[in-house]
């Protein structure tokens, strides 16, 4: 029994790791790069959230070609994955564009380390 | 139409304000109509006088943005101290602003105080 | 074509954006085409503001004829997307498309000699798409999808001038702020997802009880649009973005910014509602917000030396105004004998300041666009004399000033002077503080007014002439706008900021939409 409180939480356990790994490795990490990354950590953390929310145990998924008897009348509503399929999509625009401002800063301030970009304070 | 604004405790009427504005502006203009008739632009008169000395050049005798205030500023010059030092420009900091914050208000909401 | 108007506030400028980069070759073609995009969206936020007016509500559905269409099984929850307009909804599209236009116009000469004009005048498209998304739309998700095209398109814009570093540092900044802010306010409405089993707003306001679980998505969401709107202390992506950016984007980012404002109070008003409306703590949390913003705001903008830089702390601190006048109605909305003497009146202060403020600090964003366009750098320290020059920008400059500074009768003081009266009702402090900043906003505009304008003409700036016309168009019907407004605010008060006002009050005409049982 207990054991099957830890395998239902199993995924939002990791969700909660993944989104203190993200959140340290924004905030403490010097290089640009690993920031982005730590911005991808916690977009990974919310998706696999989102995924986690829609499985139902014993349900089936939403493809009505070829679908078995069984599933009829016992498919899961598909809107967390629709959801998460946006979010990656987004998610992708995102980090490109990061990557991009990265490469940018690199050729002009000719360092990736964070406590160097910042020209514009005070 | 009326254009009266009403608040709890005040009102703003434009129309009245205009009223004013023409009355103060009659007033001003009657007070300058009567100022000095002695001054003729363009002579001698217009130059500045600094005891025979030659004038400096507009660059070197403009007061500059920086200058504005300067008492002020130096007055204040802790506060200031404190609050471009929390400018970091760090990247990081912003966030961890964020999750600072996030966290006093997710403990006034949920925590009830 | 009436009953699709909210579909076509959408897709027209989404079909500018994506047809604008076919106009590579000929620069003055693709800021046309932007300029008559933008034109026509705003005729038809005209159109969606006169029928929501007139008629309450719009609900409108994507895919079906009507939202009460249930599943197949049964299953009595909304499940398409909804866009639910109401009276804020609308008066927020009309913002955000007049600034889009203003945008466009201004662009036209000021970003002339740069590269790449065709993919800015597409994000400029894009930004609006992203503000009218999240202003229109009844869906939490796709208030993310759209907060994150938003976000996507402003950095990107931010980023623009990338033979500058500068430019792709503040780009990045605000990319990353507003990336995590946005995947936390994903992560939140996960949370009510798998509390409520569904996206809709309006739905979700009725199921909406107070628990641990959605108290933390309040939370969450609370603090991160907080966060996009530019609230002290998580205001330091404000100055950098809005200073890198080009001038002419500056007023559709300033509405980008006020379009996380309004999901902030939609949030606190209609999706949390049912909790809120028993609890003044969230009220108190936004006007200590809202205090905060615009004291450190201005006192900030007092040192800069940058002209965009300061007028970017002024744009904080007057987001603090309106923080503390919808906060000040928040407090009170359990007590309704308060709500009617004063509440009401806040609220209406704070976003009549809303529109206010973006009129005329985009005007007086593009007059320091005007300003270093003609001398090429934004340093107060190196300017002077160029009144003499520049008499249009000047009178631009004077309006916008007085504006800003709630000297009547231009639109800020009508504005102000609701807020101060009502936050008094509240606690003296509030409006004390309120006073103290709006005069201290007034000592710094006179600072930038005495170092650029005045003085003595320099040699080095002889050979300056006033800008180009697109450009003293787009100031001179900002800062007419500013006149007409502050003359009579009765007019628009009446017509626009009480029903959006009362929108907000009114949780149980946003809920009850579409017939769903």
């Amino acid at each position: 029994m207990n054991g099957d409180i830890i395998a239902i939480n199993f995924p939002f356990i990791v969700v909660a790791l993944l989104l203190a790994l993200g959140f340290y490795t924004i905030g403490f990490k010097r290089n640009l790069i690993k920031v982005v990354i730590g911005v991808e950590i916690l977009e990974g953390a919310v998706n696999l959230f989102l995924i986690a929310l829609g499985y139902v145990k014993g349900g089936y998924a939403p493809i009505y070609t070829l679908a078995p008897k069984k599933a009829v009348g016992n498919m899961v509503l598909p809107t967390p994955q629709a959801l998460t399929l946006t979010s990656i999509v987004i998610g992708v625009a995102v980090s490109a564009l990061m990557l991009a401002f990265a490469v940018n800063i690199y050729r002009h301030y000719g360092t990736l380390d964070v406590t160097k970009i910042r020209r514009l304070r005070g | 139409m009326n254009f009266t604004l009403l608040s709890p405790s005040g009102f703003w009427d434009p129309v009245l304000w205009l009223i004013f504005l023409i009355l103060f502006g009659i007033i001003g203009y009657i007070i300058y109509s009567r100022g000095n008739p002695g001054y003729k632009p363009k002579t001698e008169q217009v130059k500045p006088y600094l005891s025979g000395n030659a004038e400096p050049s507009k660059e070197k005798i403009m007061v500059r943005a920086g200058d504005i205030y300067w008492g002020f500023i130096e007055a204040m010059k802790e506060y200031y101290e404190v609050l471009k030092r929390m400018h970091t420009g760090d990247l990081r900091d912003y966030i961890l602003w964020y999750l600072g914050i996030g966290a006093v208000i997710l403990f006034i909401l949920v925590g009830g105080v | 074509m009436m009953e699709h108007l909210p579909a076509l506030m959408i897709a027209v400028p989404l079909f500018g954006a994506f047809t604008t980069p076919l106009l590579k070759k000929r620069y003055s073609l693709a800021s046309m085409w932007a300029i008559i995009i933008t034109a026509a969206t705003l005729g038809l936020s005209l159109l969606l503001v006169q029928e929501v007016l007139s008629k309450g509500i719009i609900v409108y559905v994507f895919g079906a004829k009507n939202p009460s269409l249930v599943l197949p099984s049964g299953y009595r929850v909304p499940v398409r997307i909804i866009f639910e307009i109401d009276a804020i909804g609308a008066f927020m599209a009309l913002s955000a498309t007049l600034m889009s236009f203003i945008g466009a116009l201004y662009s036209y000469s000021h970003v002339r000699m740069e590269s790449g004009l065709e993919k800015y005048y597409a994000l400029l498209l894009l930004l609006e798409v992203g503000i009218l998304g999240m202003v229109l739309t009844g869906d939490l998700f796709n208030l993310f999808v759209f907060l994150e095209i938003a976000g996507i398109a402003g950095s990107a814009l931010v980023g623009f001038r990338n033979y500058r570093g500068e430019a792709s540092e503040a780009g990045i900044k605000y990319l990353i702020v507003s990336a995590v802010a946005s995947l936390m306010v994903l992560f939140s409405i996960g949370l009510l997802y798998g509390q409520y089993g569904n996206l809709n707003i309006a739905y979700l306001s009725t199921q909406i009880h107070f628990d641990t679980v959605d108290m933390i998505a309040l939370g969450l969401l609370f603090v991160s649009f907080a966060m996009k709107c530019g609230s002290v202390p998580m205001h330091y992506w404000v100055p950098d973005a809005y200073t890198e950016v080009p001038a002419g984007i500056n007023p559709t980012l300033l509405v980008a910014t006020y379009a996380s404002l309004y999901a902030l109070f939609r949030v606190s008003f209609s999706l949390f509602g049912a909790i809120t409306w028993n609890m003044a703590r969230v009220g108190w949390i936004m006007s200590i917000l809202g205090v905060l913003t615009m004291f450190i705001g201005v006192t900030m903008a007092l040192v800069q030396k940058d002209v965009k830089r300061l007028m970017s702390y002024h744009a904080i601190s007057q987001t603090g105004y309106m923080l503390l006048g919808v906060g000040v109605g928040l407090t009170v909305l359990n007590d309704p004998a308060k709500l009617s003497a004063f509440g009401r009146t806040a609220m209406a202060g704070g976003i009549f300041h809303i529109i206010n403020h973006i009129i005329y600090k985009s005007l007086l964003l593009m007059t320091a666009g005007a300003l270093f366009y003609v001398t090429g750098t934004r340093n107060l320290n190196e300017m002077g004399g160029l009144a003499r020059r520049m008499p249009y920008t000047t009178i631009a400059f004077i309006v916008g000033a007085a504006a800003i500074s709630g000297i009547p009768p231009f639109n800020g003081f009508a504005s102000k002077f609701l807020i101060y009266e009502t936050s008094y009702q509240l606690n003296p402090l509030l409006a004390v503080i309120a006073m103290v900043t709006s005069v201290l906003t007034l000592a710094s505009f006179v600072k930038v007014f005495a170092s650029a304008f005045l003085g003595p003409p320099l040699e080095k700036y002889n050979e300056v002439r006033e800008v180009p016309k697109p450009m003293v168009a787009a100031m001179i019907i900002l800062a007419v706008l500013c006149i007409l407004f502050g003359l009579f605010p009765n007019v628009v008060l009446k017509n626009l900021i009480y029903p959006a006002v009362d929108a907000l009050l009114k949780l149980a005409q946003y809920q009850s939409w579409g017939g769903l049982a």
